[in-house]
């Protein structure tokens, strides 16, 4: 590979910031696996003339049960999630989707903060995420925000990071109440494909009603998206075949999807369809 | 042109330098230093051909810039053993078959190290998990798991150690 950028392998965070920070006017690429940065480098997609190397801040990596928060640093690979205890516990809708992300050798790079801010459709973690409804954490030099990971991107490949921000980790609360979460991959293979449409379901319940639902469906719009209509139709509702019904009608109504190289809008919106019915229904059966 | 730096790593046990600029990949980098039995292929992480251990995780080393990996442990398949002592990997790979035109094999075969390394007694499903970064287009795959699972049964009978 040919390219000309400056590169910079900071140890600490606040290293990595204060070169963030002083080259915020050019730009400062992060690097973190690479999975994406370096392909789309070599096929002259990203031109950066900066880059700082998170590999050695190892503050950036781990998974952390505080109470009843659960806390995933940045830098903490797909293969961390697959192995984790803590993971199959809090969010094992993360677990299937690490399970059927790319191949091991990018498993073993690949990390979360790189697959949220690459900020494409088909990132395989972020339905899981929204659907745990977790936060992102963005730091800079002056100060640290977290924001809810639904309101983080603005459009296609557009999220409100900052130039010189850091994604450094990504949180959610764990539920107390009675409730379950599932992911389901539509890929032409279960290795080393890209998702056609993906879909992953919380829904907890008091009884048999629901008191808490959230859809989120992956290549089916500029952006991962929560299904926030089909979520109204199940709160408060009895969970039964009619109200999982109309949630997955609305689901396959809401979302934008486009006709591409792996599969048609209407045969996305069908998946949508099926896929939601599908997975509230599992859910379902394991609460009820 | 940028910057080169000198960058010292430690190939199969043996210190090794190169003067490397930073857009220079770990793939790039053995093969200049003469380890060509790493291989490449696509060069975008969909073969698994590159794959070399880093401090015994299994990586595509074409995804992977030298600067980033300075001062850690590489493995590559050379690493395991030779012709005279083959890794039980390397001979059940030669015995069943699971070798064909070969290219594949330096990759297949680090990833069921670190695989075995990992999980001494790996199910089938977790031989497809841990080998879905690596294509073959000659054998069909049917050999090739069936090596790793030849190999780690001998592993196993040797107390884990090749
Ligand atoms: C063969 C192959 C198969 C793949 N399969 C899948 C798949 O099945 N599912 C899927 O979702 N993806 C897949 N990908 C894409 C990629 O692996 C993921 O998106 C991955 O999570 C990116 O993480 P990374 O650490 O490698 O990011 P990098 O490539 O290092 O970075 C990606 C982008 O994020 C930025 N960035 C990285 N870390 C941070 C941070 N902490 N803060 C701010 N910005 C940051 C970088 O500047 C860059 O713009 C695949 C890629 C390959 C090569
Ligand atoms: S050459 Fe690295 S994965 Fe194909
Ligand atoms: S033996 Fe030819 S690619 Fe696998």
């Amino acid at each position: 590979m040919y390219a000309e950028f400056e590169l910079d392998i900071p140890d600490s965070l606040d290293g990595a910031l204060g070169i963030m920070a002083a080259g915020a006017a050019k730009g400062v690429t992060p690097l973190a696996g690479g999975t994406n940065l370096i392909v789309d480098m070599r096929a002259g997609r990203e031109r950066p003339v900066r880059v700082v190397g998170l590999g050695k801040i190892d503050e950036l990596r781990g998974i952390v049960c505080d109470g009843d928060r659960i806390s995933v640093g940045g830098r903490t690979t797909v293969a961390d999630l697959l192995y984790s205890p803590e993971i199959a516990a809090a969010g094992p809708s993360l677990v299937e989707a690490a399970r059927l992300f790319a191949g091991q050798m990018v498993r073993n790079a690949a990390t979360v903060g790189g697959n949220i801010a690459c900020g494409s459709p088909a990132a395989d973690l972020v339905p899981p995420l929204l659907s745990l409804d977790a936060e992102v954490t963005l730091v800079n030099g002056s100060g640290t925000r977290s924001v809810p990971l639904d309101e983080y991107f603005l459009g296609y490949k557009r999220d409100l990071r900052g130039q010189d921000e850091l994604i450094t980790r990504v949180s959610w609360r764990r539920p107390v109440e009675r409730s379950a979460n599932a992911f389901y991959k539509l890929a032409r293979r279960k290795g080393d494909a890209i998702t056609v449409t993906g879909v992953a379901v919380t829904l907890s319940a008091e009884g048999e009603r629901c008191s808490r639902a959230r859809i989120a469906l992956g290549a089916v719009a500029p952006v991962v998206m929560r299904a926030k209509r089909a979520e109204a139709l199940l709160e408060g509702e009895t969970l039964g075949f009619a109200a999982i019904d109309a949630a997955a009608r609305q689901a396959a109504e809401e979302c934008q999807p486009i006709d591409d190289v792996r599969a048609s809008a209407g045969y996305r919106r069908h998946a949508v369809e099926a896929l939601v019915r599908r997975l509230l229904t599992q859910t379902r059966d394991r609460l009820i | 042109m940028p910057m080169e730096k000198i960058i010292a790593l430690t190939i199969n046990g043996q210190r090794e330098e190169g003067a490397f600029p930073p857009h220079r990949t770990l793939l790039e980098a053995l093969r200049g230093l003469g380890h060509v039995d790493v291989k490449s292929g696509c060069e975008k992480g969909d073969c698994g051909a590159c794959a070399v251990l880093v401090d015994g995780v299994a990586i595509d080393s074409c995804l992977t810039l030298a600067w980033t990996v300075e001062g850690q442990e590489i493995t590559t398949v050379s690493g395991l053993g030779d012709l005279a002592e083959p890794h039980p990997l390397q001979a059940a790979f030669a015995d069943s078959g699971g070798v064909q035109c070969g290219y594949c094999t330096p990759g297949m075969i680090i990833a069921a190290k670190a695989l075995i390394d990992r999980n001494p007694e790996p199910s089938e499903d977790d031989i497809r998990l841990d080998l879905s970064g690596n294509l073959c287009r000659c054998t069909g795959y049917t050999k090739i798991f069936e090596a790793v699972r030849t190999a780690a049964t001998t592993m196993r009978a040797h107390g884990g150690k090749a």
